[in-house]
């Protein structure tokens, strides 16, 4: 049977009221489901719902029309409350043609039975091996238990405008503000605001075409759903998490960031560019990351902490330049959004799969600071603290996000600005006779850096092996002061930390730790697992190099404590893999190194993001373990 | 104190001796070339009086690239091959510091090869020293892009199996080329003016310098050294123009118009005798940090809170007000 909506006028009874539902709107590349689900998204963070939107984007560029592979739009989780992931498998899709839905439903992306509104021009389609194909994709999900609604959207958008292909987006917009019951006054100021640089004929059009999928969905679609809301009181930035970097160097202060251009890190540096330049900085790209690198420590050097952005292979090529930077002292900003590795990996996907490489990468020791935000928002702090810091221990400073923020659309609060925030003009007083360049101090490390036009502090830096006054140093005991002073810095920092927050019980038996991007589904599942009655917690580290003190202590008043992230571990239970061959995931390896508990270790490297169920479920076998443990 | 006194004193302060930019005892060995090239910037940092502490040497990894240790100035040995993205950097924060970069024939040609052929495009305000001695020389004798054919290295106990690369030409093939000059660091009087001249570009200044290494290559150039007929003097009324004392012993000469980027090309490919001067000189190459920050406004606290407001305001949302709700 092929069960449409299409009524004449549908009986519409009151929605219902849902705690959360996820949306998907996928389409071709180039056909705009993306600004859909951007603008629903915002509309309904404007009306106080939780948002968090995820780019869905196909792996080429412009990948056949009409194929599997092609998938490209969005992903809505609207909440009730505050929503701090992405979630699990998707509720409602919107799908533009059959095939890029077929992909979807491959990837098991979609909830079983879930609702499916799908563009049914393809039925009627010329070619006989479209209509066919979409005949046959069609009745394959009737038959396996989709909700599939066929929606004319091609056919009514022909009327309004002379490409459908073009305008069907905010047709299929009005349907989903109907489905809803999103305000309809917002929507079309929503679309006013999205399509806003463009002329008034092009916003007018969007607007007629929103109007049209909402009176359509009025008349034709009997499908409503209520998510309530909170009134918001307070302004929000819808961003993702590389415009929350972006933004964070322009309030950083920073002059000079320095990049090449390397999914998915590059749209940060797109954005950057000319918003930098309004303020007088400067986005240079150079030839390559090495180059990048280079271009940003000798910015630093003369000046103001400067950046270099990047991912995975440019942030391998960096590394000889960053061992400069630490050896000679130049305070460096490196962000590191991370995509799948190792090699060219993935680049669109998601994985922390560098933590290991930014602690120990570059030969010999050298020490850097590595912070790794968990959120939207903190991708924005991190940089203006990364700043701070940088300049503060005059060292290299790693901020490693990645594809999962970088992609992920969020409203959070809108910052107010902080003087405080800026670095201080480049300092150029002269030098007091006498002092050295390296003046450590015995016990922090530290030392005031002179810069370029500073009078009296003429002296050159190196990455060789120097002593207090940076001349070049083969002794014993020069190499010694120095190897301790820059190992010392990090410890002084470490004094400085706070001990992190436990997210639930400070006891109990399970104490799962992560960091970065997985934040928000661990502890959706720790909220899940405590609702049930489980004795769990977890504990989430922004910090990863130095590490906040007492994280020890806190993990030790837990019967166990597993590792979750987004890398590769071997399974404890794979052939081969025993007590002695095992290799844990990163973190896990730290901290086993670190505090002497023997940590477990979970994780996904399936280039999505760790959705909470996974955790829930992982989770819950190790929960099992422990109470086998006890009997 | 009067301004006037201030004054006197400011002027005093900036006439500067050759022990202003000297530091420590240069650790090349005896004869070296770099020895020569480290004398003739002191001069020219001591006449066009150079202010130490706005003077920044930048340098790679090699023999050559310790020149920066030598120099009382503010200094970066950096990695071996990257001095010029890390001088880039610094000309990008700070226009107002004069800013040198030494480098060697494998840091710039070899290694730093990608980076060589875009700081020409840059064309960035650096005055740049290719210490080119065709030989690894801190390494220990090993063949470099420049070493000819058939010469014998650690590398190459057979011969060098390829035809050398030469920087000039590849420095005069790559567009916004601004100044090409080649000198041998065994007549100080032609490397202190071509220096000179360099210095004064506003651009990058590219400078090739045939540099001895007596340690590993005693003899290459020594056939040069002695005779004065291989070493062609380049000259022009907007080029160098030569003393009569040179003129005297070097009677090989070329006029060459330095704005003739083909004449120069030609003059480049040659290599016995070996061609002195400026090859090329195209002052009206626009500088790319001119470019990018030239008309910008100076970055200041007021300023970026502005603009980072105006960013805030392109994503904000408002809370929903009154007359939207429906
Ligand atoms: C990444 C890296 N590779 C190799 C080296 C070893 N290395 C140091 S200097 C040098 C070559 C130096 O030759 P050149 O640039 O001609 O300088 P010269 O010593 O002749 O002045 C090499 C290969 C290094 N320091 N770093
Ligand atoms: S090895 Fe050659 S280049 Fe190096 S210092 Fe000695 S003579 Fe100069
Ligand atoms: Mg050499």
């Amino acid at each position: 049977m092929n069960e449409t909506a299409i009524a004449t006028s549908p009986v519409i009874l009151a929605p219902r009221v849902l705690d959360e539902h996820i949306v998907e709107v996928i389409s071709d590349s180039g056909e705009g489901a993306q600004r859909c689900g951007q603008v629903l998204g915002a509309i309904a963070a404007r009306m106080g719902n939780g948002v968090w939107s995820e780019e869905i984007i196909p792996a080429e560029i412009r990948p056949p029309q009409r194929s599997t592979a092609g998938a490209s739009g969005n992903r809505i989780r609207l909440r009730a409350g505050r929503v701090t992931n992405g979630g699990g498998e998707t509720d409602l899709v919107i799908a533009f043609n059959e095939q890029v839905l077929l992909g979807r439903v491959r990837a098991g992306a979609l909830k079983p039975g879930c609702i499916i509104l799908l563009e049914n021009c393809w039925r009627d389609d010329r070619d006989a091996s479209v209509s066919a194909a979409y005949t046959k994709v069609h009745d394959e999900l009737v038959a396996a238990g989709y909700a599939v609604y066929e929606i004319p959207m091609e056919q009514q958008c022909r009327r309004l405008v002379a490409d459908p292909r073009r305008g069907k987006n905010m047709f299929a917009l009005g349907i989903l503000c109907a489905i809803y019951g999103l305000s309809r006054d917002l929507a079309r100021e929503q679309v006013r605001i999205a399509f806003g640089g463009k002329d008034s004929t092009v916003v007018e059009r969007n607007i007629t075409l929103l109007e049209a999928g909402l009176s359509w969905a009025d008349r034709h679609l009997a499908l409503r759903f209520s998510i309530p809301a909170t009134p918001v009181t307070e302004p929000q930035l819808v961003i993702n998490g590389n415009i929350a970097l972006a933004l964070g160097v322009l309030a950083s202060g920073m002059e000079v960031c320095a990049m090449y251009p390397i999914t998915p890190a590059t749209s940060a540096s797109h954005y950057l560019t000319s918003a930098f330049e309004a303020v007088g900085g400067v986005v240079h790209q150079a030839e390559d990351e090495i180059a990048a690198c280079a271009f940003a420590i000798g910015a630093s050097y003369a000046g103001k902490c400067s950046v270099t952005i990047t991912s995975g292979p440019g942030y391998s090529l960096k590394q000889e330049g960053i061992g400069l930077a630490v050896m000679a002292e130049i305070p460096l900003v490196v962000v590191n959004v991370q995509r799948g590795g190792p090699s060219t990996g993935q680049p669109t996907k998601i994985e922390q799969g560098d933590l290991l490489t930014t602690i120990f990468g570059s030969h010999g020791d050298a020490p850097k600071i590595v912070l790794a935000p968990a959120s939207v928002e903190e991708c924005f702090y991190a940089v203006i603290t990364a700043r701070k810091l940088a300049e503060t221990f005059r060292m290299v400073v790693v901020v490693l996000s990645d594809a999962a923020l970088a992609t992920s659309q969020v409203a959070v609060p809108r910052p107010t600005f902080d003087p405080a925030w800026l670095a201080p003009p480049v300092n150029q007083s002269p030098v007091p006779a006498g002092k050295p360049p390296y003046d450590w101090d015995p016990l922090t490390g530290l030392s005031e850096r002179f810069i370029p036009g500073q009078p009296g502090g003429m002296h050159t830096i190196t990455g060789l092996a120097h002593d207090r006054l940076s001349h070049v140093a083969y002794d014993p005991e020069s190499n010694e002061l120095g190897l301790e002073a820059r190992s010392r810095k990090l410890a002084a920092l470490a004094k400085t930390l706070r001990p992190p927050v436990v997210h639930g019980d400070e006891e109990g038996d399970l104490l799962l730790v992560g960091w970065g991007s997985t934040r928000g589904a661990i502890e959706e599942a720790v909220d899940r697992l405590r609702a049930e009655g489980h004795r769990i917690s977890s504990l989430h580290l922004l910090f990863l190099q130095p590490m906040a003190p007492g994280i020890g202590d806190i993990m030790r008043k837990f019967r166990k404590v597993l590792a979750v992230e987004a890398n590769w571990s071997d399974r404890p239970d794979g052939a081969l893999f025993d007590d002695e061959t095992r290799r844990y995931s990163a973190l896990a390896l730290l901290l086993r190194s670190r505090t002497l508990i023997d940590i477990d270790c979970w994780g996904q490297v399936t280039g999505q993001p760790i959705k909470p169920d996974a955790i829930v479920r992982a989770a819950r076998a190790k929960l099992g373990t422990i109470a086998g443990d006890a009997k | 104190m009067s301004e006037a006194t201030l004054c006197l004193l400011r002027l005093a302060d900036e006439q500067h001796s050759l022990e202003d930019y000297q530091s420590g005892v240069p650790r090349w060995c005896p004869g070296c070339g770099d020895n020569a090239i480290l004398s003739a910037v002191q001069r020219l940092c001591r006449d066009e009086g150079l202010r130490p502490e706005k003077t920044v040497f930048i340098s790679g990894i090699g023999c050559s690239s310790r020149f920066p240790h030598y120099m009382k100035t503010y200094g970066l040995h950096g990695i071996h091959g990257r001095a010029l993205p890390i001088a880039e950097g610094v000309r990008m924060a700070r226009r107002d510091l004069d800013v040198f970069v030494n480098t060697g024939d494998g840091d710039c040609c070899s290694i730093g090869a990608a980076h060589w052929i875009h700081a020409i495009r840059y064309n960035m305000n650096l005055t740049v020293m290719l210490h080119d001695n065709e030989i690894y020389g801190l390494t220990k004798k090993q063949a470099s892009p420049t070493s000819p054919k058939g010469l014998r290295s650690n590398t190459t106990p057979g011969g060098a199996w390829l035809e050398a690369l030469n920087p000039v030409q590849v420095t005069l093939g790559v567009q916004n080329a601004s100044f090409v000059a080649q000198v041998v660091d065994w007549i100080p009087e032609l490397l202190y003016d071509v220096l000179h001249r360099a210095w004064k570009h506003r651009g990058f200044s590219f400078v090739h310098i045939v540099q001895r290494c007596p340690e590993w290559l005693p003899n290459q150039f020594e056939p040069f050294v002695r005779d004065p007929s291989k070493v062609a003097l380049v000259h022009h009324e907007r080029g160098l123009s030569i003393s009569p004392s040179l003129a005297k012993v070097y009677r090989n000469q070329i006029q060459h118009d330095p704005r003739d980027i083909d004449g120069a090309r030609k003059i480049a490919s040659q290599r016995d005798p070996i061609p002195v001067g400026i090859l090329y000189h195209d002052p009206s190459v626009p500088c790319y940090e001119d470019l990018r920050r030239g008309n910008q406004p100076p970055h200041s606290a007021a300023l970026v809170k502005k603009g980072l407001e105006k960013q805030f305001d392109k994503f904000t949302i408002w809370p929903q007000t009154a007359e939207a709700a429906d």
